[in-house]
């Protein structure tokens, strides 16, 4: 095996962690994640660099990652229909389903945030200016953390679609925000969950950032009859792929 | 390769609903010796403040261990690190800041040493992906000039990772356009 170059015993402690820990992520680049420029999403045009990205070599500050769960998630976080006196009005559903890497390994231990609006598309946020009635009964916030399994579940109610002022009748399809922190730096990613069928899907330049219609319908949850819950809940399922272990991931940490 | 990656989307304007948390900031426990102040101004491609703007910082402690989950490179021993923090308001003005100690320098690729340095996320509305920066320190000029992921940066430009020291800590602004823009990587 020539391609194992030899290491100081030094560097070999400092780089020495639990065996499957990856030293290495796999680069996406544009592929799969939407475009930094995008005019259709008039905001991108301010707030968008225009200097080619640096190639950031991925050391060790890259390939760790915080840990926050005991931390940040208490119980009942995961229902976001039971965090008031009363149930939030709206179609009542759970959506759950496993985090997962690029090589189909499920990843425990991943501290998932969401962050909605409600059923009439209203975000309970001082810069929402849009009509429809705040619930007092929804906060629209909810976190958890993924089983051994990578599975993670929330409760919740469907959100409504919203109107947005980006263009001329412009309305967001319903969403949910997710925010996964991912074991490392290099996995983090921040994205949204749609629902099957939404009418509004092809007048939606956020949606339609991601350029590739197969990779788009990544972003689009599942209906399951066998996870809806009789005379509860209807099921909707989405799991989400961050990114795995690099190609070579022993000679990029040790040159 | 077999499963298919999720496509980033962006944190829009409403994040702070669920983001933020009120140790959010802070990736040492408060009152942990040693503890600095370092933020800046976000600003757009018209030199505006971005008052929406979400920022995620991540470090090693002062002898270069990270509080990771998995003790990756030696786990940090100092008390109450955590060493990732996260600035996300919701009615803000542009500026963040979080509490931290000053990193120690780390290994890179190949056995050479890092410079002191954080690593750091930038979200926003009009952003569809996060953009990462790296902030670096005005008074470790010895080490930065070996630092081998400044080196890959035309000299003109290193100047906007190089965080200025304060009364409090460093100063860090970042741009996401325009002439003074910040340098952001390819992860």
């Amino acid at each position: 095996m020539s391609s194992v170059p030899e290491v100081s015993s030094e560097e070999r402690e400092l780089y020495q962690g639990v065996s499957d820990t990856p030293t290495s992520y796999v680069r996406v680049g544009g592929a799969v994640h939407p475009p930094l420029d995008f005019a259709a999403y008039k905001s991108t045009a301010l707030r968008h660099p225009k200097q080619p990205l640096v190639f950031l070599p991925q050391s060790v500050t890259e390939v760790t990652g915080p840990q926050l769960g005991g931390e940040r998630v208490g119980a009942g976080d995961s229902d976001l229909t039971a965090q008031h006196g009363g149930e939030p009005i709206g179609e009542r559903i759970t959506v759950s389903g496993r985090v997962l890497d690029t090589e189909g390994k499920p990843l425990r231990g991943v501290l998932v945030e969401v962050w909605q609006a409600n059923a009439a598309g209203r975000y309970r946020h001082l810069w929402d200016r849009w009509s429809a009635e705040l619930d007092p009964n929804f906060s629209g916030a909810g976190r958890c953390m993924t089983d051994d399994e990578g599975r993670y579940s929330f409760t919740t109610v469907k959100p409504g679609p919203y109107p947005w002022g980006n263009h001329y009748n412009a309305w967001r399809p319903a969403h949910i925000h997710f925010s996964l922190l991912g074991r490392a730096f290099a996995q983090r990613l921040v994205t949204q969950m749609y629902f099957p069928g939404d009418p509004l899907f092809e007048f939606d330049p956020i949606f339609n950032s991601v350029r590739d219609a197969n990779v788009r319908e990544r972003l689009i949850s599942r209906f399951s009859i066998e996870r809806s819950a009789p005379n509860w809940a209807l099921a909707y399922e989405f799991d989400i792929c961050l990114r795995g272990p690099g190609a070579t991931p022993f000679e990029e940490a040790y040159g | 390769m077999g499963f298919a990656l999720t496509p980033s989307q962006t944190v829009g304007p409403f994040f702070a609903i669920g983001l933020p948390w009120e140790q959010g900031r802070f990736a040492v426990v408060e009152g942990t010796p040693g503890a600095i102040r370092v933020g800046g101004v976000v600003y757009d491609g018209a030199g505006e403040p971005v008052p929406d703007a979400m920022i995620e910082t991540w470090q090693a402690d002062p002898e270069g261990r990270f509080a990771d989950v998995y003790g990756f490179g030696g786990r940090s021993e100092l008390v109450g690190f955590r060493g990732f923090a996260r600035f996300a308001a919701e009615d803000g003005d542009g500026s963040w800041e979080v509490v931290t100690v000053k990193p120690g320098a780390v290994a890179g690729v190949g056995g050479v040493v890092q410079a002191p340095h954080v690593d750091v996320s930038v979200f926003a509305r009009g952003m569809l992906d996060r953009c990462v920066t790296r902030i670096y320190f005005a008074d470790e000029p010895e080490a930065n000039a070996t630092d081998p992921v400044l080196s890959r940066i035309p000299e003109h430009r290193r100047q906007t990772l190089i965080a200025e020291p304060t009364e409090q800590g460093y100063r860090f602004d970042i741009h996401l356009q325009g002439p003074d823009e910040t340098v952001f990587f390819d992860l």
